[in-house]
């Protein structure tokens, strides 16, 4: 299938690795990728903090810009927050038509414009609803046989439910654990699996971000996990990146967690290598952690 | 009927013994609520179940609980639903326990005035009058009640409370419940101190910036007053319209993000940081706030570098999108910041319209008109004329 591909800013900053994985993973599932490299940020929250106008205005930008790529079928994130921020503003846009007509009058000089009723799926969504679980265990070569992963989904893919489309026949807030099933691995119940890594007050309340992020990554690893999964990047800053000083916050010299992107949990199974999908950049190394020799038998399987 | 195991939280802290969980098996229908199960069972099977409860129709807001890990009603669940829902939902069992964030006084019944209660009342939960007080009632523009009527909804059940993510990790924070009962007043145009609220609650290390905006207390409540966004618009208005620049680096967060996406497009994740510290310009990171952090910073940094994850020259100078596209959206900074008004749509009041249903077309649901039939933000007070004031003189 062919998606409007929206990137984000961390996957092709802070976390390259991200980006990287996901490029690397499409061909493996028959996606097309075409980039929205044209778009500007989300706001992620922060700008409709600021103006609700702004915010939904940029993302109009964005949607206008999917909706204009031929025969795509929809558009696709790889990040939690920008999927969030941009379900709010297409809650608005598409509500009302007068809004949506204003809006559109600021994109007007640009030539742009957003039809009500576009599909935005964040890559989570896409995997269970538009490729499915068993196409994607097909496709399986290596089954993540023994590897404990730790869902952590991130507040802005989960939450509020109404907006985010989840119901009885899409229990979306389940996806990460479907797939991690899928894929051979064995999911690990623990306290923070829908809860907030910490990462929005990093700058307003550093002791409290860190210990959030603390107590989930603690958490996890006292109910065993190998390693977490998280949908969004911005999670993973906090998660990853902030681990050693959220291991202080919360006083655990042993917590060593690897915490993946859903592309590299995803590309490790298909088949491809950690080093392939970047897992060598993180903080937290999945290869110095993980026993890949137990945990994920041995090589892929021949094509 | 139907069957369901109701699992209760049993704790009774004077008995010495540590919490426990009990099931009971009941039999009731379906549509009954949670309230009615747990009511059956103190009544037929064990009266010594701890719950508050009255009025049995949501609006008394005695009987919050968390239902299968998240808050809510029990007298506003119904038993199918609660047995499905949950990650580790089998369709029978419903799991009660107390609410969370708050002290247990026996089973399912939660101290709310060691927290809750308190927090309402540190954000002064009354009107301060303008004067002089008019001699009669005071003529307030329909918009303007509107607007407050949300967070008005609220019947202090403590369900936000219970859930709020920030209060787990700093039981300080002001929380949503206070902070929407917050609004509740900054937004009334009888009242004679917004700054002055808004100025205490960005100030405070636990007030309206230690918000973590993780929607938990929007799930949570049954009364849709969405509190989270009600701390979004205190933000909004506090940065904004009173330009407060608080200790907590909250309106200069903003601010950074806000010009830093209007400078590259993306996210400019190494300038942000020392921006939210230091302010908003290139030099902000030579503030001294800037250097401490920067200092803290610094092995985050350095690891970052040696793993590979950003190339030094990326971390320092930060990626942009193409020159046309930046210009465009430049340009829509331009139009939408150049307004003397911001406008604000608020879904609770507007509603949604419903393509299918006849006559939707014609009535554009905005209910707080501004000069071109659009919703407008609440404003400062009495800086700018609001649009209620301007929709009465027209």
């Amino acid at each position: 299938m062919k998606v409007a591909y929206w990137p984000g800013c961390v996957s092709r900053g802070f976390t390259p690795e991200l980006h990287g994985s996901m490029a690397a993973v499409a061909p493996l599932l028959d996606i097309e990728l075409v980039e929205l490299d044209r778009a500007c940020c989300t706001g992620a929250g922060v700008i409709a903090e600021h103006s609700q106008e702004l915010a939904d205005t940029l993302n109009a930008r964005t949607f206008a810009l999917a909706q204009a790529v031929q025969d795509a079928d929809l558009m696709m994130n790889i990040c939690s927050t920008c999927q969030g921020a941009q379900s709010e503003s297409q809650e608005r846009l598409d509500a009302n038509s007068d809004y949506r007509t204003h809006v559109n009058g600021t994109l007007a000089g640009e030539g742009l414009s957003y039809e009500k009723g576009l599909t935005n799926k964040n890559f989570l969504w896409l995997l269970v609803e538009e490729i499915g679980l068993e196409n994607l265990k097909a496709k399986v070569k290596r089954p993540l046989t023994n590897l404990k992963v730790g869902p952590f989904y991130g507040c802005y893919i989960v939450r509020p439910t109404d907006r985010l489309g989840i119901d009885d026949e899409h229990p979306r807030d389940h996806y990460l654990h479907w797939v991690i099933e899928a894929l051979g691995g064995t999911v690990i119940d623990y306290a923070g699996i829908h809860k907030c890594c910490g990462f929005p007050i990093i700058t307003m309340n550093k002791d409290a971000s860190l210990t959030q992020a603390g107590r989930h990554l603690s958490d996890a690893q006292d109910a065993e996990a190998d390693c977490l999964v998280v949908p969004c990047p911005l999670c993973h800053l906090n998660l990853d990146l902030q681990q050693p000083l959220a291991k202080k916050a919360v006083g655990r010299d042993d917590l060593s967690m690897p915490v993946l992107h859903l592309p590299q949990l995803v590309g490790l199974a298909l088949g491809l290598e950690p080093k392939q999908l970047g897992m060598s950049k993180h903080v937290v190394k999945p290869t110095a952690v993980i026993d890949w020799s137990s945990a994920v038998v041995g090589a892929p399987a021949p094509a | 009927m139907a069957e369901y195991t109701l699992k209760l939280r049993r704790y009774d802290p004077q008995s010495g013994e540590a919490p426990y969980y009990e099931e009971f098996q009941i039999d009731l229908e379906p549509h009954r609520s949670v309230l009615e199960a747990i009511l059956q069972v103190k009544a037929e099977q064990d009266g010594s179940v701890g719950i508050r409860c009255s009025c049995r129709a949501a609006i008394c807001g005695s009987c919050g609980v968390r239902i299968n890990g998240k808050a809510g009603l029990a007298c506003h669940t119904h038993l199918d639903h609660a047995a499905k829902t949950g990650v580790n939902a089998d369709g029978k069992t419903i799991l009660v326990e107390p609410m969370g964030n708050m002290p247990v006084i026996k089973d399912l019944i939660v101290d709310m005035d060691a927290v809750h209660w308190k927090k309402i009342q540190r954000v002064t939960p009354w009107l301060i009058n303008k004067q002089p007080v008019p001699e009669r009632e005071y003529i307030v523009p329909h918009e303007n009640m509107v607007d407050v009527t949300q967070t008005m909804a609220c019947i202090q059940c403590g369900a936000c409370v219970s859930d709020c993510l920030s209060m787990e990790v700093d039981p300080l924070f002001v929380g949503p419940a206070a902070s929407a009962k917050a609004y509740r007043f900054v937004g009334d145009p009888r009242d004679a101190e917004q700054f002055e609220r808004l100025k205490d609650l960005a100030e405070d290390p636990h007030g309206i910036y230690d918000c973590t905006h993780c929607f938990n207390c929007i799930e949570a409540c049954p009364k849709g007053v969405a509190p989270m966004n009600q701390i979004m618009r205190l933000r909004r208005i506090a940065g904004n319209d009173h330009h407060i620049v608080d200790r907590n680096n909250g309106e200069r967060h903003e601010r950074a993000f806000v010009s830093l996406i209007r400078d590259y497009g993306l996210l400019h994740e190494a300038e942000l940081l020392p921006r939210s510290y230091g302010g908003d310009s290139w030099f902000g990171k030579f503030h001294p706030a800037a250097g401490q952090e920067l200092l803290d910073s610094l092995p985050v940094l350095v690891r970052g570098i040696a793993r590979g994850k950003f190339a030094p020259k990326k971390a320092i100078f930060g990626h942009r999108i193409a020159s046309a596209d930046l210009k465009a959206v430049k340009a829509i900074y331009d139009k939408v910041e150049g307004k003397p008004r911001r406008y604000e749509l608020n879904l609770y009041i507007s509603g949604y319209e419903d393509d299918d249903a006849p006559g939707a077309a014609e009535e554009p649901a905005t209910v707080a008109a501004g000069g071109d039939g659009m919703p407008s933000a609440p404003g400062p007070d009495p800086n700018r004329p609001t649009a209620a004031s301007e929709s009465e003189s027209a």
